[in-house]
C-alpha cells in the first residue's frame, strides 16, 4: 500500500506530460492555426499560414512540455500560450461565420 | 571526455540535455519501425516512375517523349468513349520519366461511400488503354510511405502524420541533446579511418540534418489540410468560397454548373500547344477537362515541375467549346507559394537525374539514421542487462522488431518485385496480390526473427535479402526479353539502372550480413567499460555481445555519442 503512491508519484506526472505533449500540443497548434485567420492578409493566405506554422508550434510545445521542471509548469506554459492566442482565435471564430 | 562530462553533470539532477535525450530516445523508438518503413519506401519513391516502368516490361522503352499535345488529344478522344457522361477528366501526360499517359475521371453514378473516380493507363502512341500486366508498380511503395495498406486511407495518413510528428520531435530533441552539433557538422572527419564512422547514427543524422528536418516538415505539409483543417473550415463555408483556396493549391479545376446545351469539345491539342509555347514542349503535366460535351466545359492545361522548385499550380484555363483562352493562372499568394515550394522539396520531382540521385542517397542516409537509432537502443541496453542471455520482454520485443523491420523490409520489397515477374498474368486482382506477397514475406521475416536466435536471424535475413535482390536481374532476364546487356546496348537506362541498383543494394546487404557475422567474442559482463575504452577494430570487438548487429559499430567512445545515451 505504500509502494503504490510512490509509483504513482512517478507515473502520474509522466502521463500528464505525455497527454500535455500529444493532446495539449495539438490543441495549441490547432488554436494557432485558427488564430492565424486574424492576420491582416488574404483569407486563403491566412489559412495556409496557420497550417504551415502549426507543426513548428506543435513540435515546440512538445519540447517545452518535456524541458520544464514539472508537469504542472508544462501545463501552465501551454495554457499561457493558449491565452495569448485566444483573443485572435476568438475574433477569427466570430468573423468566420459572417465573412 | 566522458569522465569530464560525468563530472560536470553529476551535481545537477537532470539537465535539459538529459531530458531531451530521453525524449529523443522514446520519440524515436515508439514509432521508429513505422518511420523506418516510411523512410525506406519513401526513398525508393524518388524513382517511382522508373520502378513503375520496370514493373511493366511489356511497354517498350521510350526513346523520345511523344508530343504531349498529340497525346492529350488522343487520350481525350479515348475518354470520350470510355468516360462519357463524366463531369471531370484529368489526363497525366508522358514525360522523360514516364512512358505512359494516365487518366482518372469522376464517375457519374457514384453513391456516397463508393469509388468516386475511374482510372486507366494509356499508350501515348495510340491513345488506347495499355495492355500491360496488372501492377501497382512504384506507386505501391509511394502510397505505402504515407498511408500504409490494409486500412482506410485516412487512418493510414493520420498514422503517418503522427509518426512524422514523432520524427520532428526526435530530430529537434536530438539536436538539443547533441552538444557538439555544429562542430560535428563542420568537421566530419573521414581521415580518422576506422574511428570516423564508429558513430554512424550521429554521422548519418548530422550529415543529413538539413535534409531530414526538411523532409519531415515538408512531409507534414503535404497533408496539412488533413491534419490542421480548422482554419479552413472556419474561413470557408461554401464550396464557392473554398475555391479561393483550392486554386492556390492545385490545377485540378472543379466542374461548374452544366448549361445543358451540348457543345463539341474544341481540339485539346491546340490548347496544349499554347501552353507549350509558354513553358516548353515537354513541360506540360496535366490536362483537366470539366463537363466535356457541355457548353460550360472548361479545360485547364497545367505546367510541369521542370525548371521550378514549386508545386504551386500554374495553368492556362480555356473555354472547352471554343478553345478560347480565359485565364492565365501563373502565380499564387506568398503563403501558398511557401507551401508549393515545401511540397516540391519533399517530392523532388523538379530535379534532374543528378538531383534525384542526391535525394535518393541522402534519404537512404535518413533511413539508416532511423535504423541505427533503433539498433542503438538495444546496443546501449544490452550492457546493462542483469542477464544478457535472458533479456526482459521489452528488450526482446525491440530487438525482434528491429530485425523484422530492418532486415525484413528489404525482403518484403524484393518479394514485391519478384511477384511482379512471377505472378501469372491471368490471376484475378494480380496487382493486389503483388501487395499481398509483400506483406506475406514481411510476416514470414517477422516469424523468422522471433523464432531464431537474434544474431542468427539478422545474418540469415540479410543474406536472404541480398540473394533476392541479386537474383532479380537474373529473374528479369529469364522472364522478359529485356536482359541487362540488351538494355545497355539500347540505351535503356531505366531497365539497366534497375538491374545495376539492385546489385548495388544486394552488395550492401552482403556487407551488412558479413559485418554482423564478424561480431563475436562475448566477454563476461563487466570485464570492461566500453565507454571509456577506445573502440577496437570491428573484427576484434570485445564488448560483451550476445547477438550483435551490424550497426553496433555506432557504439563507441566519441563524446557526441555519449550525449545520446
Amino acid at each position: 500500500m505504500i509502494a503504490l503512491p510512490v509509483r504513482a508519484r512517478r507515473v502520474v506526472p509522466l502521463v500528464s506530460r505525455i497527454v500535455a505533449a500529444i493532446l495539449g500540443g495539438y490543441a495549441l497548434a490547432a488554436l494557432a492555426s485558427v488564430a492565424a485567420l486574424a492576420l491582416p492578409i488574404a483569407r486563403p493566405q491566412a489559412v495556409l499560414t496557420g497550417m504551415l506554422a502549426s507543426f513548428a508550434l506543435y513540435a515546440g510545445a512538445v519540447i517545452w512540455v518535456f524541458a520544464v521542471r514539472s508537469a504542472t509548469r508544462a501545463w501552465v506554459g501551454l495554457l499561457m500560450a493558449a491565452a495569448v492566442l485566444m483573443p485572435a482565435a476568438w475574433v477569427a471564430w466570430h468573423a468566420g461565420g459572417s465573412a | 571526455m566522458s569522465e569530464k562530462r560525468a563530472e560536470s553533470a553529476a551535481p545537477k539532477p537532470r539537465g535539459i540535455r538529459q531530458t531531451m535525450s530521453d525524449l529523443h530516445i522514446w520519440a524515436g523508438l515508439l514509432l521508429g519501425w513505422m518511420l523506418y518503413a516510411m523512410f525506406l519506401t519513401g526513398t525508393v519513391s524518388y524513382f517511382k516512375n522508373e520502378i513503375s516502368q520496370w514493373a511493366r516490361p511489356e511497354l517498350a522503352h521510350q526513346a523520345s517523349v511523344p508530343d504531349p499535345a498529340d497525346v492529350a488529344q488522343r487520350v481525350a478522344g479515348e475518354l470520350g468513349r470510355l468516360a462519357a457522361g463524366s463531369s471531370q477528366w484529368s489526363i497525366g501526360l508522358p514525360s522523360a520519366r514516364e512512358n505512359t499517359a494516365e487518366a482518372f475521371w469522376r464517375l457519374a453514378s457514384a453513391q456516397p461511400g463508393q469509388r468516386r473516380f475511374g482510372q486507366a493507363t494509356f499508350d501515348p502512341a495510340t491513345g488506347h488503354k495499355v495492355t500491360a500486366r496488372d501492377t501497382t508498380g512504384g506507386e505501391f511503395f509511394y502510397r505505402f510511405h504515407f498511408q500504409f495498406h490494409y486500412m482506410p486511407v485516412l487512418w493510414g495518413r493520420w498514422l503517418a502524420g503522427l509518426a512524422a510528428m514523432f520524427m520532428l520531435v526526435a530530430i529537434v530533441s536530438g539536436v538539443i541533446t547533441h552538444k557538439k552539433i555544429f562542430t560535428d557538422f563542420f568537421t566530419f572527419r573521414w581521415a580518422k579511418g576506422q574511428r570516423s564512422w564508429l558513430d554512424a547514427h550521429n554521422a548519418l543524422s548530422v550529415f543529413g540534418l538539413p535534409f531530414h528536418l526538411m523532409i519531415t516538415y515538408t512531409g507534414l505539409v503535404t497533408l496539412m489540410a488533413l491534419y490542421m483543417p480548422y482554419g479552413e473550415r472556419l474561413a470557408f463555408k461554401t464550396p464557392q468560397e473554398r475555391q479561393q483556396l483550392t486554386r492556390e493549391l492545385n490545377a485540378f479545376i472543379q466542374p461548374g454548373k452544366p448549361s445543358g446545351r451540348a457543345a463539341e469539345l474544341a481540339p485539346v491539342a491546340d490548347m496544349v500547344r499554347q501552353a507549350q509555347a509558354l513553358w516548353g514542349r515537354d513541360n506540360i503535366a496535366r490536362v483537366t477537362i470539366t463537363l466535356p460535351g457541355d457548353a460550360a466545359s472548361r479545360v485547364a492545361v497545367a505546367r510541369g515541375e521542370e525548371g521550378r522548385a514549386s508545386m504551386s499550380p500554374q495553368y492556362l484555363l480555356f473555354e472547352g467549346s471554343s478553345g478560347r483562352l480565359l485565364e492565365t493562372h501563373d502565380s499564387v499568394g506568398p503563403a501558398a507559394e511557401t507551401r508549393g515550394v515545401m511540397y516540391a522539396l519533399h517530392l523532388g520531382r523538379f530535379g534532374d537525374t543528378v538531383t534525384r540521385w542526391l535525394y535518393f542517397l541522402v534519404s537512404l542516409a535518413g533511413t539508416a539514421m532511423v535504423g541505427t537509432g533503433l539498433v542503438m537502443w538495444t546496443v546501449k541496453r544490452r550492457r546493462k542487462l542483469p542477464d544478457p542471455a535472458r533479456p526482459h520482454l521489452g528488450f526482446r520485443l525491440v530487438e525482434r522488431l528491429n530485425i523484422a523491420t530492418i532486415a525484413g523490409l528489404s525482403i518484403a520489397m524484393a518479394t514485391f518485385l519478384w511477384s511482379n515477374r512471377l505472378l501469372p498474368g491471368t490471376l484475378a486482382q494480380r496487382g493486389e496480390w503483388e501487395i499481398h506477397a509483400f506483406f506475406i514475406a514481411w510476416a514470414l521475416a517477422l516469424a523468422h526473427a522471433v523464432l531464431r536466435p537474434p544474431r542468427r536471424a539478422w545474418i540469415e535475413l540479410l543474406w536472404v535479402g541480398a540473394a533476392m535482390l541479386a537474383l532479380l536481374p537474373v529473374l528479369n532476364m529469364l522472364t522478359t526479353d529485356r536482359p541487362l546487356w540488351r538494355s545497355i546496348a539500347e540505351g535503356d537506362w531505366v531497365f539497366a539502372g534497375m538491374d545495376l541498383v539492385l546489385w548495388a543494394l544486394a552488395a550492401l546487404h552482403v556487407k551488412l550480413a558479413l559485418r554482423t557475422a564478424r561480431h563475436k567474442a562475448p566477454v563476461p559482463r563487466g570485464a570492461q567499460s566500453p565507454r571509456t575504452k577506445a573502440p577496437a577494430p570491428a573484427g576484434e570487438r570485445t564488448v560483451p555481445s550476445v547477438p550483435r548487429t551490424t550497426f553496433d559499430a555506432t557504439h563507441g567512445a566519441t563524446p557526441s555519442q555519449d550525449a545520446l545515451r
